[in-house]
């Protein structure tokens, strides 16, 4: 059966499009969930030579299957080496070896910073989410980050409940001042477009809208007043080859 | 020298009330055996330390084994969230519980430098978050270049548990696959309990295997099976179905306390354990 571009789900569009951001990488920092997905399907169609990095200290994995934990046998069996958390942090991640950051959080502001730590107060919240793991030394130092979320005003939000990662804090300079080695967000790739920052103000705006999707769709569904960048593209809408080829690699 | 003992004699040996434990093992080899162990002594008042507090640590949680965790990620790898965990924290339940979290590279440098007996690690990280107001990181210049950096004080635990593939009869330990922070767990502990899927006569090197001395263990004990529904590389597999029916039975008090003491207090029916 032949994939169509009409099939799409909003959800395997924005695996594609986050797979499109990897095809001249050479390499990507993963954790479990749509980012696995789509580093994996990046590999498939754009760049099979794109090294994988899990949190859990495979270098180079190459899993057929999609793995459900960032830590789960076939990463270890399939990578160039198998590190330590220590060396994975200090002379890995450190230094800014590591080119993309794919990251997912509960919550994302306009200067691209992300919670995962609380929603409600720290003290006494109202949920407790997992907290940090790798992602404050991760979004400080790779070269470029993108976050992988899904499009709500729960997650969108005005505020952060908790500042969990830094990505451009208070706007511009502040990466500068604290010292961050990589560039920050480049992208936030959502199930309804990709929001960019602003090369000036360092405040994301949407720069792509994903067939099917208006406007005002992406606005309604981000707490913050969203600008529109001047260029607005529309994503061009998965391949035959993308699809099928992603629709593959969920059914293994 | 290690002794090979008993898991039953090495937890009551090793492991007092009240003391700080790590349990270690990142998404690989993770001590669960040694971990159910602990319940059934009915040990308690515990500092749990563990970067990655999974299903072990919301199982101990919530049988109210922990005064306080110390920790870097709280979830159930892959799925989602830990609801012992989080009814701990959200509703004090079965206790209130104290929370000292970190990074995972701070959690990380800090077992480093208890492993090295230096009183702090330093390192870039926390700036900039609201972390840094809620935990221990201090700003430290760099006397050379004159760097802004930080410094996590060093994990000192009382006792250290890692569970490994194979031991031999002497005490030596080596893992591999996935190594994430055991070598440095034991060394920065006073004391070490390493738990194996089997002994051995002799250790064939594989590659990336680490190789723990037994002299620097206090005791080595024979677990079969003893990381699962996590997997001990090249003998057992993770259970990931496992993982996710541990998300619907744990939101629940009564279920998950009926489970606990059907699977895990009554030994003979521990999986872990057999």
């Amino acid at each position: 059966m032949t994939a169509t571009n009409e099939q799409a789900t909003a959800g395997e569009v924005q695996t594609v499009v986050a797979a499109r951001r990897l095809e001249h990488a050479r390499s990507v920092f993963i954790g479990v969930g749509r980012p696995s997905t789509a580093a994996l399907l990046a590999r498939m169609v754009h760049n099979p030579g794109l090294v994988l990095v899990y949190e859990s200290g495979t270098i180079g994995a190459k899993p057929f299957h999609i793995p459900l934990s960032i830590g789960d046998g076939e990463l270890a069996e399939t990578a160039d080496a198998v590190v330590s958390v220590p060396e994975m942090f200090n002379y890995w991640i450190g230094p800014g070896r590591v080119e993309v950051a794919f990251l997912g959080a509960a919550q994302v502001d306009r200067f691209g910073n992300l919670n995962s730590t609380v929603i409600g107060d720290y003290e006494h919240p109202k949920t407790r989410l997992p907290g940090a793991g790798g992602a404050p030394e991760i979004a400080a130092c790779c070269q470029e980050v993108v976050v992988i979320a899904p499009h709500s005003p729960r997650t969108f939000v005005e505020r952060l409940d908790f500042r969990t990662t830094v990505g451009y804090g208070d706007g511009p300079g502040d990466r500068e001042r604290l010292g961050f080695r990589g560039r920050g967000p480049t992208a936030v790739v959502t199930d309804l477009g990709v929001l960019e920052p602003d090369a000036e103000t360092r405040e994301l705006k949407l720069s792509q809208i994903h067939p099917g999707v208006q406007e005002d769709q992406v606005r309604e569904a981000t707490a913050w007043n969203l600008e529109v960048a001047a260029a607005l593209e529309r994503t061009p809408p998965p391949t035959d080859e993308e699809l099928t080829a992603l629709r593959e690699l969920l059914s293994r | 020298m290690s002794e090979i003992t008993s898991l039953t004699e090495a937890v009551a040996e090793l492991v007092h009330d009240g003391d700080a434990v790590a349990i270690e093992g990142f998404t690989h080899l993770i001590p669960f055996a040694a971990g159910h162990e602990i319940l059934r002594q009915g040990r308690r008042d515990l500092e749990l330390i563990r970067m990655t507090p999974d299903i072990l640590y919301d199982q101990m949680i919530g049988m109210g084994t922990a005064r306080k965790l110390v920790f870097s990620y709280g979830g159930n790898p892959g799925v989602g969230s830990l609801h012992r965990f989080r009814d701990a924290i959200e509703h004090d339940w079965p206790h209130p519980i104290e929370l000292e979290e970190h990074s995972h590279a701070g959690m990380a440098n800090r077992y480093a430098a208890g492993a090295a007996r230096m009183p702090c690690a330093i390192m870039r990280g926390y700036v900039g978050t609201d972390l840094a107001p809620h935990t221990r990181v201090k700003p430290v210049t760099c006397p050379f270049s004159g760097e802004e950096l930080v410094a996590v004080p060093a994990l000192r635990p009382d006792v250290a548990i890692v569970h490994a593939q194979e031991a031999d009869r002497e005490g030596n330990v080596q893992l591999w696959g996935i190594p994430g922070v055991q070598k440095e767990a034991v060394l920065s502990a006073d004391r070490a309990l390493v738990t194996v899927e089997r002994v051995v006569d002799e250790l064939e090197p594989k590659p990336g295997g680490v190789v723990i001395p037994g002299w620097v263990i206090d005791a080595v004990a024979e677990a079969p099976g003893g990381s699962q529904p996590s997997y001990s590389l090249g003998i057992t597999t993770r259970d990931n179905d496992f993982y996710r029916f541990w998300d619907k039975l744990s939101r629940d008090r009564d279920k998950f306390e009926a489970w606990m003491r059907e699977h895990v207090l009554e030994p003979s029916r521990d999986v872990a354990s057999r």
